[in-house]
């Protein structure tokens, strides 16, 4: 199971600046029992982007967004309310939020940080991985990790090792992360999204694992078994 | 003296590199630091390039330093969190160094040391804002500082990229994070370069052209094949081929590209990688 947390709505509002017309996206999975992205959840997130002046092109649950066929599908039956709205806003961890970024040709941003649980993970089919780094940072990068997808998990661009988007390490089994995010945001016309972000610092104190988790029967996985 | 100095007025700067010894056997380094006293304005000293372990940048500055030679600090964030890498930097200043260029670094499987764990905490551009935070009086952390440094910082940028935006993006980013000069990845395709230029024209930041010795046709194959962004034309791969005299032909080579780039650009970095005694007369066949 991944843990995930819902951002400030401030954080969430900054990403969705310039847009209108939004979808939104929970998963009825570890972000529906972390009351992060389940229906309560979703509907709650419309009110708020409401009262905001944002008008909610539709909603869906799915369970789970880490199941990226799934998602496709599911998605497919909102066709003409997804390709209608400006983003999708996805309530889940960071798979969830880059499978959907994978399926749609839309500006996809993440509503929640996944808190990380000290190396339990869960199990995903995709090629998307989460780092648990408390504090996502997709809404820049395109939906695709830098630390995950970036042999050197550079957050502020490609270094100089990127040859025809392979990973100069192991060319013949890595893209170049950059290279993808670079591509996916030159498709949806955002480059903007990268080239105007301030220099990121990544926060590794949020990559531990909070105090407040340590303390549960989950942390503590024997107890549940 | 910070290299900004002789940028401003005007003058074409030309800087060499030396990579120091595996070990403390410091002799031969500071002979060829000697060669090249008075024939560059300053020798970059490059920080276990190729991620192979020796003798520290910081170091080899500082020796470099006392023997009346101006250093360029090369630092990456390889090995080094922002903690390591802040102090660093004030030690440098410390010492009198004053020019620095920040380096994200090669990955740490290329190099000697495979089983290493690769840090990246900060990259090139958050370690350009980081230098730039103590320049003003305090840390990363926001803490101020007693007594602050004052450094003229440079970043690297790969001309022969493909594709080549994101890499401007990326130059773009480190200009606004604080860099004030560019040493560029080897450049052997004139045209190209200047293709580059007029992208990055509106930086309006100076730019020195890498000149990476050729020793020869073999050397240039491997590089088109394993290094990223830098491409050898085949013409000068078989005027490798077909010299007699590698050296001579390899000096004739690298005058001839400083030549004809030296109106583009605002210096030169030439990167012998080995060959460093050849550098005065590379430099006496280019007119510099």
């Amino acid at each position: 199971m991944l843990v995930s947390e819902l951002k400030p709505l401030e954080e969430v509002l900054g990403y969705l600046d310039g847009e209108r017309k939004i979808f939104l996206v929970g998963c009825k999975g570890c972000a529906e029992a972390c009351q992060t992205g389940g229906e309560e959840q979703v509907l709650e997130m419309k009110e708020k982007l409401e009262g905001e002046g944002f008008e909610i092109a539709g909603w869906t649950v799915i369970d789970f967004l880490c199941e990226k066929a799934l998602v496709k599908m599911k998605l497919g039956a909102h066709r003409s309310r997804v390709s209608s709205a400006d983003s999708l806003l996805v309530m889940s961890c960071g798979i969830g939020v880059q499978a959907v970024a994978a399926v749609v040709e839309k500006v996809v941003h993440p509503a929640c940080n996944t808190i990380s649980v000290g190396g339990a993970q869960g199990e995903w089919p995709g090629s998307e991985r989460c780092l648990q780094c408390g504090d996502c940072l997709l809404d820049w990068t395109g939906g695709i990790c830098p630390l995950t997808a970036c042999t050197k998990g550079l957050l502020n661009g490609p270094c100089g090792g990127s040859k025809d988007g392979k990973c100069e390490f192991e060319p013949e089994a890595r893209d170049c992360g950059w290279y993808l995010i670079y591509e996916r945001l030159k498709k949806l016309g955002r480059l903007d999204k990268w080239r105007n972000a301030p220099p990121l610092i990544k926060n590794y104190a949020k990559a531990q694992p909070p105090k407040s988790l340590r303390a549960t029967t989950f942390w503590a996985l024997e107890v549940e078994k | 003296m910070k290299l900004t100095e002789l940028f401003a007025k005007g003058k074409f700067v030309v800087t060499s590199e030396i990579g120091p010894p595996k070990g403390v056997n410091v002799q031969e380094m500071l002979e060829v630091a000697d060669l090249l006293k008075g024939r560059v304005d300053a020798v970059n000293i490059t920080d276990q390039q190729s991620s192979v372990m020796r003798l520290g940048s910081l170091a080899s500055c500082h020796l470099l330093k006392e023997r009346g030679i101006e250093p360029v600090f090369q630092i990456t964030c390889r090995d080094r969190n922002r903690i390591a890498l802040q102090s660093d930097l004030l030690s440098a200043y410390a010492l009198g160094i004053e020019n620095v260029l920040c380096l994200t670094g090669d990955y740490v499987a290329l190099g000697d040391h495979p089983d290493a764990k690769p840090v990246f905490d900060l990259d090139s551009v958050s370690l350009l804002v980081a230098a730039r935070r103590l320049q003003e009086g305090y840390d990363l952390a926001g803490k101020e500082l007693r007594g602050k440094p004052d450094f003229c910082l440079g970043a690297v940028v790969t001309p022969g990229a493909e594709p080549l935006e994101p890499q401007i993006i990326k130059m773009e980013k480190k200009v606004r994070a604080g860099a004030q000069f560019f040493q560029t990845q080897a450049v052997y395709d004139p045209r190209r370069f200047e293709e580059f230029m007029g992208q990055v024209k509106h930086l309006k930041v100076p730019v020195m052209v890498g000149i990476v010795l050729l020793k020869s046709a073999g050397m240039a194959r491997f590089m088109n094949k394993n290094v990223a962004g830098v491409h050898v034309p085949e013409s000068l791969i078989e005027e490798m081929e077909e010299a007699t005299d590698r050296r001579a032909k390899s000096i004739e080579i690298a005058a001839r590209l400083i030549r004809e780039m030296k109106d583009l650009c605002q210096g030169v970095h030439i990167m012998p990688i080995g060959w460093e005694r050849l550098v005065p007369a590379v430099l006496d066949a280019a007119g510099l």
